[in-house]
């Protein structure tokens, strides 16, 4: 059997991949899209201590799936955000949505 | 009830009016009035009753109506409060009761009761008079006092203080009369206060008396300290008087009972208005004109000879003290008799013939002849109040046709009234008859026989005085000759004399029965050889039981007796001889300047006292003490004070509070504001960078401290 470390490495490497889009991307999108990569990645994990711990506690399964929804609700609120802004500002930059400070 | 309980009894119905008058009745004059008169008839009656009951019980002085009970409890003993009725105390409580009772009734009649409210009345002022419009054509009565139940009030408060003072068992509830009486003298001196006179002479009243009382109260304060007890009973014991007789004292060389008897006579130099306190007297007819004036001519200034009277056993201890108090009596007697000659107001000569009337009972107390004082006493209290009365009386017919005539005349100048005998006849005779009784007239009238034993008992030793008060006797016949010449016979010199009218029942009426006292009052002591023991001298026998020994009749003497006819008689026949022809002032010789300024005693006591007080107060005690001393003071405080400030807010709290706590606090926060400034950014991917390097940062900081094993 494959063991833990492997997933726990794959979760780690897609988990920075996505906080490396979240940080480098100018696109709104894209920033999103790096969220739901470390999202993933946190599901990945959660999956693979289930199943490398004890398998008839169903906690890790029903968290990913939690996160699940909650990522799909994340994006749609993200997405329609960026819609919005893109309508206002004509723009998706996330350097160039800079109102909310001083 | 026990006669003790009545006698307890006697002093209440007064205050009780004056409280139920102040607090409750005082809006209406008629209630009003009807209480105190009769609070005063129950006082009177109970008086009544005493009396009789008095009368009857011949042992009284030697046991006298005593009854007292613990008061004020000082360190071992008490001071008590008590009553005594003994024969001295019976017959002065007789004639406080029937003047007390005249003067409430009269002054019914005085105040205008009955009387329309006045078109200009003030409260504070005279009564100016109402018109009134009667078959269609205007013309002025008098109106009502303004104030009439506070009159009340304040003679039901006086009928208690001399109630209390004259069945008082010792010094101490004698001495709250006392001053009770002296408020109230200063509240009916002053009653009708807007006059800046009536202030002015309450004022005097009050501080002229309050010298005689100060040295009262040192006297009560001696005789308790030498004694232990205030009672007259305790204090006239024969060893507590020999004690006192004994102990010598620093002052005059006196005895402790000379200098006691000294310090209560000066008390009443004050309250009976002697020389050389005796100034407040003439004033005190500001207040309202007869009845304030009676009660300081006939009530009040009586409570100071009758205190002496009562404490004659302590005083006639000392020798020295007698003659003091002989000579200023003898003195005064005759001094202000020489004022009364030359005044014109018919109030102030009859406020004079008081003060030399007073000088006689003094005068014969000091001669020793405690039963003549004290008869002098009670006829004067009769004969004087019917005098007092008897001149409102005229004033008030005088101001009846002063409105009516509307002319503008003093209504008290003897010289703008005469012939009144036919416009005033009840008043008329009734003043005749107290005019006889003051001057002496023979035989009929009581003035006579309490003159004579006066006169008789002075001519045994103390001849000056014995010729002081024959000479004091003579001025007093002819001024009040002159007296009722100028207003009652002769001429009516003005309209409104012309308009006069005699005055209302509740005025007549006590006029009358007071006349018959005036006469009355002196056969109870007429000496036993002038009947040749047919009748006996009740007085004597009676009001000297009060002594210890009862002082032996005075022998027939003939000079006295023809002194005093001879004196009386002159004097009435020269007053009328002279005045009858005379109509103004100007015709008058006796109008010299020394004798109408009253030998100028306010010129000195202006000068000797009131000016160097003036001074004292402005200079001394103002400019020097208040404003240099105390103010000075007062400013140095304020002065380093506000320099301690001054330094502190200059060296402290503007350099470290300000500018460094609180400048520097806001300083501090503005500059860390701009200096995170550029953190805020706006930018989503910075903060998340900077969020994930602290989060790094603090992971690091975790991990470090675990492996340091600091936490685990």
């Amino acid at each position: 059997m494959i063991p833990l470390s492997w997933y726990l490495t794959l979760s780690a490497a897609l988990f920075s991949i996505g906080l490396f889009g979240v940080l480098s991307r100018k696109n709104a999108v894209a920033i999103l899209l790096g969220i739901e990569l470390m999202l993933n990645s946190v599901n990945i994990n959660l999956v693979s201590f289930w199943r490398y711990g004890d398998i008839t506690q169903m906690a890790g399964q029903v968290f990913s799936i939690i996160v699940f929804a909650v990522a799909a609700a994340e994006v749609a609120v993200g997405l329609a955000l960026v819609i919005s802004v893109y309508r206002r500002r004509n723009t998706v930059i996330a350097d160039e949505i800079d109102m909310m400070k001083w | 009830m026990t006669i003790e309980l009545l006698i307890w009894l006697i002093p209440l119905p007064p205050i009780l009016a004056f409280f139920l008058i102040v607090l409750f009745t005082n809006r209406n004059k008629a209630l009003s009035h009807s209480v105190a008169i009769g609070a005063a008839f129950l006082s009177w009656l109970g008086g009544m009753i005493v009396f009789v009951r008095a009368l009857g019980f011949h042992e009284l002085g030697k046991e006298p109506f005593i009854s007292s009970i613990n008061w004020i409890p000082t360190a071992d003993t008490w001071l008590k409060i008590g009553v005594l009725v003994d024969p001295l105390s019976a017959v002065v409580l007789f004639f406080v009761a029937w003047t007390v009772l005249m003067i409430f009734l009269y002054s019914v009649g005085y105040h205008n009761f009955g009387q329309p409210v006045g078109d200009h009345d003030q409260p504070g002022l005279p009564p100016q008079g109402a018109t009134l419009d009667e078959h269609g054509h205007k013309h002025m009565v008098p109106s009502i006092e303004p104030m009439y139940s506070r009159f009340f009030a304040f003679i039901s408060l006086f009928a208690f203080g001399m109630l209390t003072l004259v069945l008082s068992d010792n010094l101490l509830t004698l001495f709250a009369g006392w001053e009770i009486m002296g408020l109230c003298s200063y509240l009916l001196i002053g009653f009708w206060y807007a006059k800046p006179a009536a202030r002015a002479a309450a004022v005097k009243a009050f501080m002229t008396t309050r010298i005689g009382d100060v040295f009262m109260l040192l006297g009560i304060v001696y005789v308790y300290s030498a004694t232990g007890t205030l009672s007259f009973r305790e204090i006239f014991q024969p060893q507590v008087l020999h004690t006192l007789a004994t102990v010598p004292t620093p002052i005059l060389g006196l005895s402790a009972a000379g200098l006691i008897g000294l310090l209560l006579f000066i008390g009443t130099v004050g309250k009976s208005a002697q020389f050389p306190l005796h100034v407040w007297l003439p004033d005190a007819m500001e207040g309202p004109t007869p009845v304030s004036a009676m009660i300081h001519a006939a009530t009040m200034v009586s409570a100071g000879v009758y205190m002496v009277i009562r404490m004659f056993p302590l005083l006639s201890l000392d020798p020295r003290t007698m003659t003091i108090v002989a000579f200023i009596g003898a003195f005064t007697a005759l001094f202000a008799a020489t004022i009364a000659v030359a005044q014109n107001d018919i109030k102030r000569v009859l406020a004079y013939s008081t003060i030399s009337q007073l000088g006689y009972m003094i005068a014969a107390l000091g001669s020793g002849a405690y039963v003549a004082a004290a008869f002098h006493l009670v006829t004067h209290a009769f004969f004087k109040a019917l005098l007092f009365l008897g001149s409102g009386s005229v004033i008030h017919g005088m101001e009846h046709g002063v409105l009516h005539t509307g002319e503008h005349v003093d209504a008290q100048d003897m010289f703008n009234m005469g012939g009144l005998r036919k416009k005033m006849p009840i008043t008329f005779w009734t003043f005749l008859i107290g005019g006889f009784a003051l001057s002496g007239f023979p035989v009929l009238t009581a003035g006579f026989w309490s003159k004579d034993e006066i006169l008789a008992s002075t001519f045994n030793g103390h001849i000056a005085v014995f010729i002081t008060l024959a000479l004091a006797a003579f001025l007093t016949a002819f001024y009040t000759m002159r007296q009722i010449t100028l207003t009652f016979l002769g001429e009516l010199r003005t309209k409104a004399a012309d308009n006069a009218q005699e005055t209302p029942w509740t005025m007549t009426v006590p006029l009358l029965v007071l006349s018959v006292f005036a006469v009355g009052a002196g056969w109870v002591g007429i000496p036993e050889w002038f009947s040749g023991g047919l009748i006996p001298d009740w007085f004597h026998e009676f009001v000297g039981s009060s002594l210890a020994v009862i002082p032996p009749a005075i022998p027939f003497n003939l000079i006295p007796l023809l002194t005093s006819l001879i004196v009386a008689l002159g004097g009435l026949l020269i007053g009328w001889l002279v005045y009858r022809g005379i109509q103004t002032a100007k015709q008058d010789f006796l109008q010299i300047p020394v004798l109408k300024n009253k030998w100028y005693m306010d010129e000195i006591y202006n000068f000797l006292f009131i000016k160097p007080s003036y001074w004292f107060a402005e200079t001394f005690v103002y400019k020097w003490m208040d404003k240099g001393l105390i103010d000075g003071i007062l400013h140095l405080v304020g002065k380093v004070t506000a320099d301690i400030g001054s330094t502190i807010r200059t060296y402290f709290d503007l350099p470290v509070i300000n500018r460094f706590f609180g400048d520097g606090t806001g300083w501090l926060i503005k500059w860390t504001g701009l200096n995170l400034r550029p953190i805020q950014s706006g930018r989503i991917q910075q903060y998340m960078l900077a969020s994930l390097l602290i989060l790094l940062l603090i992971a690091g900081l975790f991990y470090y401290l675990l492996v340091m094993g600091i936490i685990r």
